[in-house]
C-alpha cells in the first residue's frame, strides 16, 4: 500500500466506500476532538462489473440480534466446520451445503477479495418493473410536443415487460386505461380535492368489494389476479396503443383567462399515482415519473394561486413567513413521499419550466424516495431530452442502472454505534445494539431503505465511536463494519450485496500522525458538507455557515501546525490541504446559499448534492472555471466530456463577457475581484464581480488568524 | 247517522237544459242568466231537449232557479224523510265527511237506496279484504241491459225518472237520471263544436276543453293558454269567502295551437326592448288605455300614467284608439311575443343555445333487458329530428352523453375525433365535470362519431354485473356540465332501480304499508333526503330540466326520484317491468315526443294583475324562490301551472279583474324571449254571476292540484274532508244565495257545476288519495306528480275517462264515437269499448263482442282465439280495424304521455284493473259510487243550510 491516496481509491472501487478517518481514533473522547466525524460514504451499487454475483443465499450469524452475514474476516474454523462471527464473536456451525469447505476450497465470501460480494437470492414472485408517468398537460404547445415526443421515444428504453402507466393532468387529472379497443377510457378525478389510498382504489375499481350475488345472474368467472391490468400494462403488449395515446394527447382543454394561471393539479395527481401504486403494487419496483411544467395551483400541493399578479414565494417570503401555500403543500409532499417510500417506490420530477415548478415543496418526493429530480427551461432543449434519456442509460454488463426498494441495514463492531445516515433514504426505525442514541442525519435505527438507486446512489452514514477513553482497545485491534444492502435488480431479481470493512484503530494522543495521515479530505467535505446541507434544510442559513465556520476553525487548530497569534506560521499537512478551500466554495455553493437563487433551484441543487458524489460532480458545471476543476482535481475532460457523464445534465451555458448569462458563470468563480478590493488585487481581469462574498484568499488569510488566535 | 243524506237524497235527472225555456219566467231578473247553459243567453237555448214534465215545470215555476233542480218530485223525498225520522240528528262533522257515503252509511240508508239485490254489504263495507267480485257480477247482472237503451237516447231516461222517484222507496236510484258528464260534454260539443270562438269579450266562458273549436284571439288569451276556475270574480273577499269558489287559472303557457290556428306573433322592438308600466312593469297589452292623444298610456293593471316612448307613438282615432291598434300585436292581442333584449339575460350575455343530455343507467337490469341498445339504435335517428326553429335548417340544439352504474361515464365526441373518448368519474360523492370541450356537440358536425359511441355502448357494457346506481350524483353532472357550458338544457334520464350504491341522495326501501292512513302517511311524497330539494334549486337556477325515463320493476322511491323533475318543468315516465317486446313502442314513441317538443328554457313566470287581487299560490312543476316569481328550467307545450288568486281589495266591477302571465325564457335557438298572456274576467256584486260562469274542469283541475300539494303537510284523511267540505259550501252556498227556496231535501245544483259532484269524487277515488294497500306507493307518487302539471283538458280526461263503444260503429263517418259514462252499466255482453285516461288504454271485450268485429280487429276467429299479450292492434286492411285504430289515434293525439293498450277480455281476471277506471262504480278500492257519492254531498249541503 503506496500511499493512502491509492488505499482510498482502491477501496472506493472494491467496496464504494470512503471514510473520513481510515485510521479510528481509538475513543469516544478522541474521536470528537477530531472534529470531523467518523463517517463513510457508501455507494451499496457501485459498478463491479469484475464482481460476479453468487446464485445462493448468504450465511447468517445465528444469534438473533445479529444476523451478520459470513464474510472474509470471520474466523472460520475449516475441521469444525465452524465460523466465528466477527461482529458478536458468536461461533456459528456452516450450513450442511458448506461440508466441503476446507482452507482451499473456499466460498467466494470468505476469500479477501470478496469483501463485498453480491447474492442473487429466489425470494417471492418476481414482479416486472413499473413505470407510471405523470405527465402536466398545461404546457405550451411546443413543450407538450416536446414532451410527448420523449416519452414516446422512452417506450422503446423500457424493458419489453415492464409495465407501463399514465396519468395526465391539468385542472383535472386522468388515469389511462391501456388496453380499451374502439374507445379510449380514462378515469377523472378533480384536482382540489385530496383522496385516500383506499378511496382512490375504489374510484379505480381496483378494490375488490364483496359483490353479493344477485338473482338471476351468472355466475361470474373469479376475477383475474392482476386487477390493475386496466391501468398497468405490459410495455410490449400496448406500446403502439400507448403511443397513439401518448400522441393524440392534448394541451389542457380548460380555458385560462388572461392574467391567470392554468389550474395544475399535481398534488392530487402525484397522490393518484402513488395511491394506484399502493393498492396494486406494493413492495416492488416502480419508478413514479413526474412530468411537470409549472407550480402546483389548485388542490392539496399547491404552491402558488393562479392570480398571475400574485408571483411564486421566494426566499424573501419564506423568511418573512410570507409564503402562504408553502407549509401546506409541503406538508402534502412529504405525506406522499413517505406513502411512496413504503412501498418502496420512487417518484422522479422533471420539472422543465422558465419560473419556478414548486421543487421546494416537492424535493422530498425526490429525496425520500431516491428518484431523480431534473430542472431545466424546457421540455424541448437538450437539457431535459438528454437527462430523460439517460434515466435509461444502461451499464457495462448491459443492465439498467437503476434498482429499487433497496434496504440498507449497517453493522458495527462493538466500538462504533450507528448514528445516522443522510442520503436518499427514509428510516426503517430498526433499533439494535449497534444503534447510537446521538443521531447525526437521519438515526436511531440501523436499517434505510432507498427505494430508488443507481450505481451512483451515495449515503453519508455517520458513526459514534462508543469505546471509552480507559478501555483502550489492544495494539492491532480492527473495527469492523458490515453494509448488507437488499434490493431488486433491474433484472427484477431480487440481490443482496454485502461489503465488510475493517480499519485500524489508533490512539489520537500517541499516533495522532497516523490517523492525520488517513484523513479522507474529500470525503470529509462532503460528509461536513452533508451535514450542512441537512442542518440548512431545517436551520436558518446564517447558523449553518457559522456552525461550518467553527468546524472548520476547530480542526484548523487541532491540525494545523502554527504559532500561537502568528498567522504566517500556520501550517496545514498535505491531507489537509485542500479542505479549507472546499469550505470555502462549499459556503458560496448555492448549496447552502440562497441568495440570487429561487428555492426551487436551491432544493435543486441540495437534492442533487445528496445524491451525487461531491468530489466527482462537484458543482464545477461551468466547463469554463477549470481552475476550480483543477482544485478538486477533476478530471480534465473537456466541457463535453463532463455533459455525456453528468447526470442530470448539467446547465451548459454558453456566455460571453457582459452577456446576460455571464451571471451564471460569476456566481461560482472566485470572486478576487470584487467591487471592495477591485484597486487592491491588481488590474489583471475585466470586470469586478459584485458580490458581498470574500475571496478565497481573504477567506485563507481570515482562516488562519482566528485558528492560531489564542482567544479562540 | 247520516242516513239522512241518502235518506233524503233526491232522485235527480238531467232535465237542466230545458231550463232555459223556462227562464223568463223566472222571479229575480238577476237569476234569468242562470238557465243558459253557458252562462251565454245566447247560447243556451241551443240545446234541443224533450220537454219538460209537468212535475219539473211546477217545480221550477215554484221559483227554483237552479238549472239543476228540475224535477225531483217533492212527495218523494217527503216519504223518504218521513221514513227514518230517527236519525235525522246532524251527524257530527268528521263522522260524516271522513268521506262519503259508506263509511258512514247504516244500513238503513242502505236499505233505502238499493233495495234486495244483495247489495248492502259492499257497499256498506269498504274493507281492505272485501272481495270486490260480488259488487260487481249483481250490477252486471241488473244493469246491463239498460245500457243500451240509455246510451242510445239519453233523455229517455228521462221519463222514467218521475215514475222510478214517485215509486216505493226500494226502487233504485236511476243513474240516468242524475247529472252526466257525458251529456254535459256532448251538449257543448253540439252547441258550440267546430265553431269559430272569437276571445273578444271580457269575462265570457269558452267551450269546454272537450269541445273541438276555432279559437281567434281577439284581444284575450285563448283558452288553450288560460282557462280560469270562473270567468267572474266575485267584487269582494266576503263575497268570495261565502262562495268559496276558488279563484284560480290554469296557465299553460306553450300550449300547442292546431295548425289552423294563428301562432304567436313576435314584437321587436330592437334595443328598447318591451315597454312596460314604470310602476308595475306590466307589459304593453290591450289593456293599456292611451290617453292625451296617443301621448301617455294608463296602465290597466295600476292605473299609473306613462308617456308613450317616442319611437312607440301614435295618434288616437275618434273612438280613442290607436290608428296602430291592429297592426302591433302588443295593442290588439291577447297572447304575443316579445324579442327580450341583454336586460333580460343571464349576466347580461346573449344565452346559448340549449343542449340536451342523454344519461343512460347501463347496470345489469337495464343491459340484460336491451333496453340500452334499444335507446342507443333509437338514438342515432331520434338526434336528426331535435326541434328547430321554423326558419332554420338544422336545430341548434348541442348533445351530449353521460352512462353511470355507480360511476358516470362522460364522453368526448368531438368531431374531429377518430373514436369517441370515455372519461370515468368515480368521486361520485362531489361530482364534477371532466371536460368541456366535445361533451356537447351538433350532432349533425359530430354524427359519425356519435354513432360510433352508440354503437359502442351497449357492447361497452354488456357483461356488466354492477347492479347498483347512483342517481342524484348523475343529475348533478348534468347540470354541471350545463352550467360550465353557460347554456341550459335538458337532462334525459334513462333510469331503473332504487339508487342504494353509496353516493349523496342515496335511498333506502322506506316503503311501507303500515303508515297509510296515519299521520306519517304524508311522508311517503316527500323526498326521503333532503339533498334532492336542493339539488333542484340548484338545478333551477342553472336551467337544468330533468327528464326522467323510470323502468322499475319495484319500489324505487318516485317521490324521492321524482322530485327534481317536478321541480325543473321536467317530465316523468314510468314503465313498470318494462319488457323490450310490449313497452318498446309507448316508450320510444314518449321519447320522440319528448325530444321533439318545442320547450321554453330557463324560464321565469310572473303572473300580475289589475289591482284588488293578487296571485298567491302557484301549483304545477315549478320552483318558487320568492312569493312571485315562478321559476322553470324547462316549460313546454303540456305543463300547466295552475294560479290561485284572493282578494286584496275590492275589485271595480267596470274595469274588471285583468290577468297578464309573462314567461321570459329562452328558445330552442337561444333567442331570450318573453311570451305575454293577457286575460280580462268580470267582477260582479252578484254571487249569481259568479256560478253562472264557473267551469268545472277547470276547478277539477284546481282542486286536484291543491289536494295533491297538500298530502306534503296534511294527512290524507284532512284534506279528503276538505275536498267533500269545500264542495258542499260552495253548492250550499248557490243554494242559499242564488236558488230561489225550495225544500231543504232538494238539491239543486248550479248549471256550471252540476258535474262537480262526480268530478270531485272522481278526484277523491284517485289512487293519490285512497290509501290502500293495494296500491303501490310509487304509483301514487307517479300520479301526484303527473296531476300536478296538467292542463284543464289531461286533468278531465285523467279523472274521468273516455269510454267509447267501438261494436256499433258508424263506419262511414269519420267522427269518433260519443262517449258513455264510465260505469259498468253501460257496458254490455255485446259490447267493445275503449277507455282512455290519458296514461292508459283498454280495449274492453264482451264475452259477446260480434265475431266480425274480432276477425276485423285481431284477425283471430273467436273471442277464445284473442291474445290479450298484445300491445297494438295489429294492421290490418278491413275498414273495422282502420276505423278503430284511427280511433285510438285520435284519443292519443296531443297527449303529453303515450297510453299502453292493454286488451282486456269480460271476465277474466285483468278486468279488474279496467274496472278501477268506472269512476262512477264504487270502486274495489273503497271509493263511493257517483250516486251514493251525490247522497253524501247533499246531505252535507243540507247541514249547512240548517
Amino acid at each position: 500500500m503506496a500511499t493512502y491516496l491509492e488505499f482510498i481509491q482502491q477501496n472506493e472501487e472494491r467496496d464504494g466506500v470512503r471514510f473520513s478517518w481510515n485510521v479510528w481514533p481509538s475513543s469516544r473522547l478522541e474521536a470528537t476532538r477530531m472534529v470531523v466525524p467518523l463517517a463513510c460514504l457508501l455507494t451499496p451499487l457501485r459498478e463491479r462489473p469484475d464482481l460476479p454475483p453468487v446464485q445462493y443465499e448468504p450465511v447468517l450469524c445465528s444469534r438473533p440480534t445479529c444476523k451478520a452475514v459470513l464474510n472474509p474476516l470471520c474466523q472460520v474454523d475449516y475441521r469444525a466446520k465452524l465460523w466465528a462471527c466477527n461482529f458478536c464473536f458468536q461461533r456459528n456451525q456452516f450450513p450442511p451445503a458448506y461440508a466441503g469447505i476446507s482452507e482451499v476450497n473456499q466460498p467466494a465470501e470468505l476469500m479477501p477479495q470478496f469483501s463485498t460480494i453480491e447474492y442473487i437470492v429466489q425470494r417471492g414472485p418476481q414482479t416486472p418493473l413499473i413505470f407510471l408517468y405523470v405527465v402536466d398537460t398545461c404546457l405550451e404547445e411546443e413543450d407538450l410536443q416536446a414532451l410527448k415526443e420523449s416519452l414516446q421515444m422512452s417506450l422503446s428504453l423500457l424493458p419489453a415487460d415492464a409495465l407501463v402507466g399514465l396519468i395526465t393532468f391539468g385542472r383535472m387529472i386522468q388515469v389511462h386505461e391501456l388496453s380499451c379497443e374502439g374507445i379510449s377510457k380514462s378515469y377523472v378525478f378533480r384536482g382540489t380535492k385530496d383522496l385516500t389510498a383506499k378511496q382512490i382504489q375504489d374510484m379505480l375499481g381496483l378494490s375488490r368489494p364483496a359483490v353479493p350475488i344477485q338473482q338471476g345472474r351468472p355466475l361470474q368467472a373469479p376475477e383475474q389476479p392482476v386487477i390493475s391490468s386496466r391501468f398497468l400494462q405490459p410495455v410490449h403488449k400496448i406500446d403502439m396503443n400507448l403511443t397513439d395515446l401518448l400522441g393524440e394527447l392534448q394541451r389542457d382543454p380548460w380555458p385560462v383567462t388572461q392574467g391567470k394561471r392554468p389550474l395544475r393539479s399535481t398534488g392530487v395527481a402525484l397522490s393518484i399515482a402513488v395511491g394506484l401504486l399502493e393498492g396494486t403494487f406494493p413492495n416492488t419496483g416502480a419508478r413514479i415519473m413526474l412530468f411537470t411544467g409549472g407550480p402546483p395551483t389548485q388542490g392539496p400541493g399547491m404552491v402558488v394561486g393562479d392570480e398571475l399578479k400574485t408571483p411564486i414565494r421566494s426566499w424573501h417570503d419564506i423568511e418573512k413567513d410570507n409564503a402562504r401555500f408553502m407549509k401546506k403543500a409541503t406538508k402534502h409532499y412529504e405525506t406522499l413521499a413517505n406513502r411512496t417510500a413504503t412501498n418502496g417506490h420512487c417518484i422522479d420530477i422533471y420539472a422543465c419550466a422558465l419560473d419556478q415548478t414548486g421543487l421546494l415543496e416537492m424535493k422530498c418526493c425526490a429525496n425520500l424516495t431516491g428518484g431523480h429530480m431534473v430542472m431545466g427551461d424546457s421540455f424541448n432543449t437538450s437539457l431535459f431530452k438528454q437527462t430523460f434519456q439517460r434515466v435509461f442509460n444502461k451499464g457495462l454488463n448491459g443492465e439498467f442502472r437503476m434498482a429499487f426498494g433497496a434496504n440498507l441495514e449497517v453493522k458495527t463492531s462493538r466500538e462504533l454505534k450507528i448514528a445516522g445516515a443522510i442520503g436518499p433514504c427514509v428510516s426503517l426505525n430498526v433499533k439494535g445494539p449497534c444503534v447510537s442514541e446521538n443521531e447525526l442525519g437521519i438515526g436511531g435505527t440501523s436499517q434505510w431503505k432507498i427505494c430508488g438507486l443507481d450505481p451512483c446512489t451515495t449515503l453519508a452514514i455517520y458513526f459514534e465511536v462508543v469505546n471509552q477513553h480507559n478501555a483502550p482497545i489492544p495494539q492491532g485491534g480492527r473495527g469492523a463494519v458490515q453494509f448488507v444492502t437488499q434490493y431488486q435488480h433491474s433484472s427484477t431479481q431480487k440481490r443482496i450485496r454485502v461489503t465488510t470493512i475493517a480499519r485500524n484503530w489508533a490512539d489520537a494522543q500517541s499516533q495522532l500522525q497516523h490517523i492525520e495521515a488517513a484523513f479522507d479530505q474529500e470525503a470529509a467535505a462532503v460528509l461536513m458538507a452533508r451535514l450542512g446541507v441537512y442542518r440548512a434544510e431545517s436551520e436558518e442559513g446564517p447558523d449553518v455557515l457559522r456552525w461550518l465556520d467553527r468546524q472548520l476553525i476547530r480542526l484548523c487548530q487541532k491540525f494545523g501546525q502554527y504559532n500561537k497569534d502568528d498567522p504566517n506560521s500556520f501550517r496545514l499537512s498535505e491531507s489537509f490541504s485542500l479542505y479549507p478551500q472546499f469550505m470555502f466554495h462549499l459556503r458560496r455553493s448555492p448549496f447552502l446559499q440562497v441568495f440570487n437563487n429561487s428555492p426551487d433551484e436551491s432544493s435543486y441543487y441540495r437534492h442533487h448534492f445528496t445524491i451525487a458524489q461531491w468530489q466527482k460532480a462537484g458543482y464545477q458545471d461551468m466547463p469554463e472555471y477549470e481552475n476550480f476543476k483543477h482544485l478538486l482535481q477533476a478530471p480534465l475532460d473537456d466541457a463535453q466530456e463532463i455533459l455525456q457523464t453528468r447526470f442530470p445534465m448539467p446547465r451548459y451555458v454558453h456566455t460571453e463577457h457582459g452577456g446576460s448569462q455571464a451571471r451564471f458563470l460569476l456566481s461560482k468563480v472566485n470572486p478576487s475581484q470584487t467591487h471592495n478590493n477591485l484597486y487592491a488585487w491588481g488590474q489583471e481581469s475585466g470586470a469586478p464581480i459584485l458580490t458581498d462574498d470574500v475571496s478565497l484568499q481573504v477567506f485563507m488569510d481570515h482562516l488562519k488568524k482566528l485558528a492560531v488566535s489564542s482567544a479562540a | 247517522m247520516s242516513q239522512q243524506g241518502y235518506v233524503t237524497a233526491p232522485p235527480y235527472s238531467q232535465s237542466q237544459p230545458r231550463m232555459g225555456g223556462f227562464s223568463a219566467g223566472f222571479g229575480p231578473p238577476n237569476s234569468s242568466l242562470h238557465y243558459g247553459h253557458y252562462g251565454d243567453p245566447n247560447s243556451s237555448h241551443a240545446a234541443p231537449q224533450p220537454g219538460p214534465s209537468a212535475i219539473q215545470s211546477s217545480h221550477t215555476s215554484s221559483g227554483h232557479p237552479a238549472s239543476f233542480q228540475g224535477p225531483q218530485p217533492l212527495p218523494l223525498t217527503q216519504h223518504q224523510m218521513a221514513l227514518p225520522p230517527g236519525p235525522q240528528i246532524p251527524p257530527p262533522a268528521n263522522n260524516f265527511s271522513g268521506l262519503c257515503a259508506q263509511s258512514s252509511l247504516p244500513n238503513m240508508a242502505r236499505q233505502d237506496g238499493i233495495p234486495g239485490s244483495g247489495l248492502p254489504n259492499p257497499n256498506l263495507q269498504q274493507l281492505p279484504g272485501q272481495t270486490p267480485g260480488p259488487g260487481y257480477h249483481p250490477q252486471q247482472g241488473n244493469y246491463g241491459p239498460q245500457m243500451a237503451g240509455s246510451q242510445l237516447s239519453y233523455p229517455g231516461a228521462f221519463p222514467g225518472g218521475p215514475a222510478q222517484l214517485s215509486g216505493p222507496p226500494q226502487k233504485r236510484l236511476d243513474p240516468d237520471s242524475i247529472p252526466s258528464p257525458i251529456q254535459v260534454i256532448e251538449n257543448d260539443k253540439s252547441s258550440r263544436g267546430g265553431q269559430i270562438y272569437a276571445t273578444n269579450t271580457r269575462g265570457q266562458v269558452p267551450p269546454l276543453v272537450t269541445t273541438d273549436c276555432l279559437i281567434q284571439d281577439q284581444g284575450h288569451a285563448s283558452p288553450r293558454y288560460i282557462r280560469c276556475t270562473t270567468y267572474c270574480f266575485p267584487s269582494t273577499s266576503d263575497m268570495a269567502k261565502q262562495a268559496r269558489i276558488p279563484l284560480a287559472a290554469v296557465i299553460q303557457p306553450f300550449a300547442t295551437v292546431p295548425q289552423n290556428e294563428t301562432p304567436l306573433y313576435v314584437v321587436n322592438h330592437g334595443e328598447a326592448g318591451p315597454i312596460r308600466c314604470n310602476r308595475c312593469k306590466a307589459y304593453m297589452c290591450p289593456f293599456m288605455q292611451f290617453i292625451e292623444g296617443g301621448r301617455r298610456y294608463q296602465c290597466g293593471f295600476c292605473n299609473c300614467i306613462n308617456d308613450v316612448p317616442p319611437f312607440f307613438f301614435q295618434h288616437l282615432d275618434h273612438i280613442g284608439r290607436r290608428v296602430d291598434h291592429y297592426e302591433r300585436p302588443e295593442l290588439s292581442l291577447g297572447s304575443y311575443e316579445y324579442v327580450a333584449t341583454l336586460d333580460y339575460c343571464r349576466n347580461n350575455k346573449p344565452p346559448n343555445p340549449p343542449a340536451y343530455i342523454f344519461m343512460i343507467d347501463v347496470s345489469y337490469r337495464n343491459i340484460n333487458s336491451g333496453l340500452v341498445k334499444l335507446i342507443c339504435d333509437e338514438l342515432k335517428t331520434l338526434l336528426d329530428k331535435l326541434p328547430r326553429e321554423e326558419q332554420e335548417e338544422s336545430s341548434a340544439i348541442r348533445v351530449g352523453f353521460v352512462t353511470y352504474n355507480k360511476v358516470l361515464h362522460f364522453f368526448n365526441v368531438k368531431s374531429n375525433l377518430a373514436q369517441p373518448q370515455m372519461m370515468v368519474v368515480s368521486d361520485v360523492g362531489e361530482v364534477f365535470v371532466p371536460l368541456l370541450d366535445g361533451f356537447l356537440v351538433n350532432f349533425q358536425e359530430s354524427r359519425s362519431v356519435v354513432n360510433n359511441l352508440l354503437d359502442q355502448i351497449p357492447e361497452m357494457f354488456a357483461d356488466t354485473n354492477e347492479s347498483e346506481t347512483i342517481f342524484a350524483p348523475v343529475i348533478q353532472a348534468g347540470m354541471e356540465a350545463l352550467k360550465a357550458a353557460e347554456c341550459a338544457g335538458k337532462l334525459f334520464i334513462f333510469h331503473s332501480s332504487l339508487p342504494t350504491a353509496e353516493a349523496p341522495g342515496k335511498l333506502r326501501n322506506r316503503d311501507d304499508k303500515k303508515l297509510l292512513n296515519t299521520d306519517k302517511e304524508k311522508t311517503l311524497f316527500q323526498p326521503q333526503v333532503n339533498s334532492y330539494e336542493s339539488l333542484a334549486r340548484d338545478c333551477v337556477a342553472n336551467g337544468c330540466c330533468v327528464n326522467l325515463f323510470l323502468f322499475p320493476n319495484q319500489y324505487v322511491d318516485i317521490a324521492s326520484l321524482g322530485l327534481v323533475t317536478m321541480h325543473t318543468g321536467g317530465t316523468l315516465y314510468k314503465y313498470n317491468n318494462f319488457q323490450l317486446n310490449s313497452d318498446s313502442p309507448q316508450f320510444l314513441t314518449d321519447l320522440r315526443r319528448d325530444i321533439e317538443k318545442k320547450t321554453g328554457f330557463d324560464a321565469i313566470m310572473r303572473v300580475r294583475t289589475s289591482t284588488g287581487f293578487r296571485a298567491t299560490d302557484f301549483f304545477g312543476a315549478i320552483y318558487m324562490n320568492n312569493t312571485t316569481d315562478v321559476e322553470m328550467a324547462a316549460v313546454d307545450c303540456d305543463k300547466a301551472v295552475t294560479v290561485e288568486f284572493k282578494h286584496d281589495d275590492k275589485l271595480n266591477e267596470d274595469s274588471g279583474a285583468l290577468i297578464q302571465c309573462a314567461v321570459l325564457y329562452t328558445s330552442i335557438s337561444g333567442q331570450r324571449r318573453l311570451r305575454i298572456h293577457n286575460i280580462g274576467l268580470n267582477c260582479s256584486t252578484q254571487l249569481a254571476d259568479v256560478y253562472k260562469t264557473c267551469e268545472t274542469d277547470a276547478l277539477i283541475n284546481f282542486f286536484a292540484k291543491s289536494a295533491f300539494k297538500a298530502i306534503l303537510s296534511q294527512p290524507l284523511k284532512a284534506v279528503r274532508e276538505i275536498l267533500v267540505s269545500q264542495t258542499a259550501h260552495m253548492l250550499a252556498c248557490y243554494r242559499k244565495n242564488c236558488a230561489s227556496p225550495s225544500a231543504v231535501s232538494q238539491l239543486i245544483l248550479p248549471d256550471a257545476m252540476k258535474v262537480l259532484p262526480v268530478y270531485v269524487n272522481c278526484l277523491l277515488k284517485s289512487s293519490v288519495l285512497t290509501g290502500r294497500p293495494e296500491i303501490p306507493t310509487d304509483e301514487r307518487a307517479y300520479h301526484r306528480q303527473l296531476v300536478m302539471s296538467m292542463g284543464v283538458a289531461d286533468t278531465q280526461l285523467f279523472f274521468y275517462p273516455q269510454l267509447l263503444p267501438i261494436h256499433n260503429l258508424d263506419l262511414k263517418s269519420d267522427a269518433v264515437p260519443a262517449a258513455v259514462r264510465c260505469s259498468e252499466e253501460r257496458l254490455s255482453e255485446g259490447g267493445a269499448f275503449i277507455l282512455a285516461n290519458g296514461l292508459s288504454m283498454f280495449l274492453w271485450l264482451g264475452v259477446s263482442t260480434p265475431p266480425e268485429l274480432i276477425q276485423g280487429l285481431f284477425n283471430v276467429p273467436s273471442f277464445a282465439h284473442i291474445s290479450t299479450e298484445a300491445t297494438l292492434l295489429p294492421d290490418l286492411a278491413n275498414t273495422y280495424s282502420k276505423k278503430i285504430k284511427s280511433i285510438v289515434e285520435h284519443i292519443q293525439n296531443q297527449k303529453p304521455y303515450t297510453m299502453k293498450l292493454m286488451i282486456v277480455k269480460q271476465r277474466e281476471q285483468p278486468e279488474m284493473l279496467f274496472r278501477q277506471f268506472l269512476v262512477e262504480d264504487k270502486s274495489i278500492h273503497g271509493g263511493a259510487s257517483y250516486v251514493d257519492f251525490l247522497c253524501c254531498v247533499h246531505k252535507e249541503i243540507c247541514q249547512l243550510l240548517n
